[in-house]
């Protein structure tokens, strides 16, 4: 690799990995020591390589760089406390425990610990994802801010919200028990789905952005599967789930960054090869006997990998959705539902259940009811796809309504 | 919102259905629950099976089966969100259950804990 791609690449792949194992060495207290230690090594790195160029081992350059840095904040640290307060101090904290453990064991448990403890209850949902970017994945600031359509000084707030509240609630960077770690898996997973679908379902026009979100969120959940205490049914069919969809993303925005509707997707652009790892981890998910909302999540989105129009998909999807929602209620999952309730039971019954669902602050309501009364009552057609337009939000789905519009008229 | 208990009852628990029978009424209740589910106002359901049911008399001899000199019985029940008994009325008129002649529905509401019952 070039000199000049090289510390950008190795800041993405060893950034969230020395800050992982700082963070579990100095706590959350000095969470932000760590954050520092770990851009300085990189800064080091910057001014040292570009006189010198980089070295045979980067990597473990970097590790020594990050090492060397601990220790002088550990050192600094002892040499005021030995001051202050001596009689904490013994011989065995100076020498065995300034010594940074950067061995892969340390450092894949350091960044699992630090997902859970991230990842948890006490801090909101938005603020968990922000701090995922930052400390798990490398984010930048501003990487952070365009993916949440924001500016760098609301992100910089929320993450520092965040990170007070994790101290105040003293929460410890360690694996959760085993009779926690069910309930504290599900929010690990719940944060990484939204990450997922940050990337996949934002709004922002920069595609290698949200297409890095999604990959970051299935870096974090194949992590969990490659450890033995998280490698659970759920969070296989979270990953599948995952690649099904991604095997999608080249086929759903064209050129300009437009979104291409499901029905109008070229199929050659389907990567069938994410597909096979879905349904690899459909089947690790299917060990145990837990059905999760992402088994059911999973199963629908395998059957959006067949385009084939068969009564037997559809049939499929409508009872995966009659089952997703007796356990996890989403206007997108009801208005789903309603759409393979009509392929699969036919128009006239869809349109008598959509109009109970009365979801009237929602553009994709009118959208579907438009779409259902197409071909069956034209002016309740039109009428639907114009509420639809006026309340539609981006550019993109403003179009779509004006091209259903048209081939109405 | 208060909830809603919708009993299902059948008039004649003797009836045996054919197995395609049964399972164009699963696909119907499945349909059934999952609009109601869209409109996110489903509690929970309970199916309630027929082989090995038993009944306790009140001079406590068991015998099997819910049926005696009754043939009403209890298929299951699903609890459901709504504003009024007409509103959780309306979900009940959904159910298969009431294809089968002289079955019923029942639309109770769940007591609260501060309900006098």
């Amino acid at each position: 690799m070039k000199q000049q791609g090289l510390i950008p690449y190795l800041f993405r792949t060893e950034y969230r990995k020395i800050v992982a194992v700082l963070c579990k060495r100095f706590g959350f207290d000095q969470m932000e020591t760590a954050e520092d230690i770990a851009s300085d090594t990189f800064l080091t790195a910057a001014q040292t390589w570009s006189y010198n160029g980089a070295p045979p081992n980067p990597v473990a350059w970097l590790y020594n760089v990050a090492k060397n840095k601990a220790k002088t904040h550990l050192q600094r640290g002892v040499t005021f406390e030995t001051k202050v307060a001596p009689q904490v101090i013994t011989e065995a904290d100076l020498g065995f425990e300034n010594e940074l453990d950067l061995s892969p064991q340390n450092i894949n448990d350091s960044q699992l610990q630090m997902m859970f403890a991230i990842c948890h209850p006490v801090i909101p949902p938005e603020a968990q994802i922000g701090l995922s970017l930052r400390i798990l994945c490398g984010f930048g600031i501003d990487e952070i801010a365009e993916a949440f359509l924001s500016n760098k000084e609301t992100i910089n707030k929320r993450l520092f919200r965040a990170k007070e509240k994790l101290r105040q609630e003293k929460i410890k960077i360690e694996f959760p028990g085993a009779l926690e770690i069910e309930e504290r898996l599900e929010t690990v997973l719940t944060t990484i789905y939204l990450l997922f679908s940050e990337g996949y379902y934002s709004v922002s026009q920069n595609q290698t952005l949200r297409k890095d979100l999604c990959l970051e969120a299935m870096r974090l959940c194949v992590m969990l599967t490659e450890n033995e205490s998280t490698n659970q049914p759920q969070v296989n069919a979270l990953l599948s789930l995952m690649y099904f969809h991604s095997s999608r993303f080249e086929a759903r925005m064209n050129r300009n960054g437009e979104l291409v509707l499901y029905d109008e997707q070229d199929i050659r652009l389907w990567n069938n090869k994410l597909i096979g790892k879905g349904v690899y981890y459909f089947h690790e998910a299917a060990r145990g006997d837990k059905l999760s909302r992402y088994h059911l999540e999973a199963g629908i989105a395998y059957w959006n990998t067949q385009k084939a129009d068969t009564p037997e998909k559809w049939e499929n999807i409508l009872q995966l959705y009659n089952r997703l929602l007796q356990i996890a209620y989403s206007p997108v999952a009801a208005l789903n539902r309603t759409y393979a309730l009509a392929k699969a039971n036919g128009k006239e019954q869809a349109i008598i259940e959509a109009e109970k669902l009365k979801l009237v602050n929602n553009q994709f309501y009118f959208a579907l009811l438009g779409e259902l009364y197409t071909g069956i009552d034209k002016g309740k057609a039109l009428e639907n796809f114009n509420t639809a337009l006026s309340i539609a939000k981006t550019p993109a789905d403003k179009r779509a309504m004006l091209r259903k519009i048209d081939q109405l008229i | 919102m208060d909830e809603y208990a919708l009993i299902m009852r059948h008039e004649d628990g003797n009836k045996v259905a054919s197995p395609e029978q049964i399972q164009v009424w699963m696909k119907q209740t499945m349909d059934w629950i999952g609009g109601i589910a869209a409109q996110n106002k489903f509690v929970s359901g309970t199916g309630l099976l027929f082989p090995d049911a038993k009944v306790v008399h009140h001079n406590k001899v068991v015998t099997n089966g819910p049926f005696g000199e009754i043939k009403e019985t209890i298929g299951g029940f699903i609890v459901v969100k709504a504003e009024s008994a007409d509103e959780a009325a309306e979900f009940a008129k959904g159910c298969p259950v009431l294809q089968g002649d002289g079955n019923t529905m029942e639309v109770r509401r769940i007591a609260k804990r501060n309900d006098v019952h």
